[in-house]
C-alpha cells in the first residue's frame, strides 16, 4: 500500500507533469507508460485515465466530475483515489501541483 | 533459448559516445583498454540505431560515455534520439560543455540532464576528478540547466573519501535546484578495480551512510527524490544486475559492440555482434553473449534451485568472474555463496596510497 501522500492537493490546482516527464503509450511494452529521469513506470489503466488530464488546465476538481461521469462511479471514491495517485506522484516529482 | 513470444523487450539503452573524457576518476567503471576516436561510430549509425532500438521496445536512451559533449554531433545524436520517440537523457561530467552548448540540447529536446559531483568539498572534488576547477564548472552548469528548465540530476559516487558527507551532498543539490540525487557507492568494475584498496569504505561507514539515506528521504520528501545504488561488498544479497541479463537494457559501446551491460567484456569466451553489421534486433535475440545468461539454463548451486533467482537473477556474471573466476557461479556477495567469505576479505583490504588515475 502506499503511505499517505505528503503533498497537500487542493480541489482547484491545475496538476501537470514537469518538463522531463512523459507519458506514453506503447505497444510492445504493453500499454501506457511514464516516463521520468530515469526511470519507467507502467500506469495501469485508471492512473493513465487521470494522467492523461494532468494537462496544467483542469482542475482536480472538473478531473474527478468528468472521471465519475465517464466511470459511472461514485464521486467521493473517484476523489480519494485521484488526490492520493497526484499527492504520491508530486512526492516522486512526477508531476506539479 | 527463449521462445520469440517469450523473448523479453529491453526498455533502456546506454549509448557510450565515445570513452574520451576530461576527467580521471579512480573509481571509472569503463575498460582498462578504451575505443580510439578513429573506431567511433558516426552520426547516422546512431541515428540507425535509436530508430532500431525503438523497434525493439526501448523508452529512454542515456547518453553517457566517457564524457558525451567530446562529440561535435551530441546535438543531431540528441535530435536522432527524439525523432526516434526516445527519452533522451544526457549522462555529463559538465567539463567542457559550455553554458551555450546546453541551450543547444534542450533546444535539440533533450529530456533530463545528470550531472556527477565527486564531492561537496571542492578541493576534494577536484583531486578526486583529477581535474583542477572541475567542481565549479560542474556547479555552473548545473544552474545553467536549472535555468533552462531541464530537470536535473545530480550523481555522487560515495567512496572512502566522502562517504561521511551525504548530507551535505543532498543539500547542494538541492540548492543546486536538482529534483532527483543519486547516491552510487562505487561498483567494483573496470578501472575501479584498480583502485579498489583505495576506495573501499568501512563497514561503519557504509551502515551511517545508508541510515543517513533513509533520513533524508524522509526529511526532503516531496523536494527532492534520494535513489542509492547500494554498496555491495557489504551486502547480505546480490543486487538484481542490469534487471537481468538480456531482460531489460543493453549498451552499445563507443565502436558499436552490443554488451548485455556495460562491464560484460570482461567475462572471456563471449562473443559480441557489432551495430556495423547487425541490426539490434537480431543482436537481441541471436548474439550468443546475450543467450550466454538468460533465463536459468546456465545456473549452477545455490542459485538454480534458490527462490531467490527470479528476483536476483544470481546477482552479477562480472562479479562472479571477476571475484570467483567462473561467470556462472553465484555472485559472491551473497551469502549463500561458498565464496562469500573472500568478499568480506577483500572489503578488508586498505590502501592508503595515492589513486591510480588513467595515464
Amino acid at each position: 500500500m502506499s503511505e499517505q501522500p505528503k503533498a497537500a492537493v487542493s480541489p482547484t490546482a491545475c496538476p501537470r507533469l514537469p518538463r522531463g516527464v512523459r507519458l506514453v503509450h506503447n505497444e510492445a511494452q504493453g500499454g501506457w507508460l511514464l516516463l521520468a529521469p530515469e526511470r519507467v513506470f507502467k500506469a495501469d489503466a485508471i492512473s493513465a485515465e487521470i494522467l492523461k488530464r494532468c494537462t496544467g488546465e483542469t482542475t482536480v476538481d472538473a478531473m474527478v466530475d468528468d472521471l465519475a461521469k465517464s466511470f459511472n462511479a461514485p464521486r467521493d471514491r473517484i476523489f480519494a483515489d485521484v488526490t492520493i495517485l497526484i499527492g504520491g506522484l508530486a512526492d516522486k516529482k512526477l508531476l506539479e501541483l | 533459448m527463449l521462445a520469440p513470444e517469450s523473448m523479453p523487450r529491453p526498455l533502456g539503452l546506454l549509448a557510450e559516445l565515445t570513452h574520451r573524457c576530461p576527467l580521471g576518476c579512480p573509481y571509472c567503471s569503463n575498460p582498462l583498454t578504451l575505443d580510439k576516436r578513429s573506431d567511433e561510430l558516426d552520426t547516422e549509425t546512431w541515428a540507425r540505431v535509436f530508430c532500431e532500438a525503438a523497434g525493439l521496445g526501448v523508452l529512454q536512451v542515456h547518453l553517457s560515455g566517457g564524457e558525451p559533449a567530446a562529440r561535435r554531433d551530441l546535438e543531431q545524436i540528441v535530435k536522432a534520439a527524439r525523432d526516434a520517440q526516445l527519452y533522451a537523457n544526457l549522462i555529463t561530467s559538465a567539463v567542457g560543455v559550455t553554458a551555450e552548448r546546453m541551450r543547444a540540447l534542450a533546444d535539440a529536446g533533450l529530456d533530463h540532464v545528470q550531472i556527477s559531483i565527486q564531492d561537496s568539498e571542492q578541493k576534494s572534488a577536484d583531486h578526486i576528478a583529477g581535474y583542477e576547477g572541475a567542481s565549479q564548472r560542474k556547479r555552473a552548469l548545473a544552474a545553467e540547466a536549472v535555468k533552462l528548465g531541464l530537470p536535473l540530476t545530480i550523481n555522487m559516487v560515495v567512496h572512502r573519501a566522502n562517504i561521511e558527507r551525504v548530507e551535505p551532498m543532498v543539500e547542494l543539490a538541492l540548492n543546486l535546484g536538482a529534483t532527483r540525487v543519486e547516491i552510487a557507492h562505487v561498483q567494483y568494475y573496470g578501472w575501479a578495480m584498480k583502485n579498489r584498496a583505495a576506495l573501499m569504505p568501512t563497514r561503519e561507514q557504509v551502515e551511517r551512510a545508508v541510515k543517513e539515506v533513509e533520513m533524508l528521504r524522509q526529511k526532503h520528501r516531496g523536494r527532492i527524490v534520494i535513489d542509492a545504488v547500494v554498496p555491495d561488498y557489504y551486502a547480505r544479497f546480490p543486487k538484481p544486475c542490469v534487471g537481468g541479463w538480456g531482460r531489460r537494457s543493453l549498451n552499445v559501446t563507443p565502436a558499436g559492440r552490443v554488451l548485455p551491460c556495460h562491464a560484460a567484456e570482461v567475462i572471456p569466451g563471449l562473443e559480441f555482434w557489432n551495430v556495423r553489421e547487425h541490426s539490434l534486433e537480431d543482436i537481441w535475440r541471436n548474439a550468443p553473449a546475450f543467450n550466454a545468461f538468460r533465463g536459468d539454463d546456465w545456473m549452477q548451486e545455490p542459485c538454480k534451485s534458490c527462490a531467490m533467482k527470479e528476483k536476483d537473477f544470481g546477482g552479477c556474471r562480472c562479479q562472479a568472474f571477476l571475484i570467483v573466476g567462473d561467470a556462472r557461479a553465484a555472485d559472491p556477495v551473497c551469502h549463500l555463496s561458498p565464496h562469500h567469505a573472500r568478499v568480506e576479505e577483500l572489503a578488508q583490504m586498505r590502501d592508503e596510497t595515492a589513486y591510480a588515475y588513467r595515464g
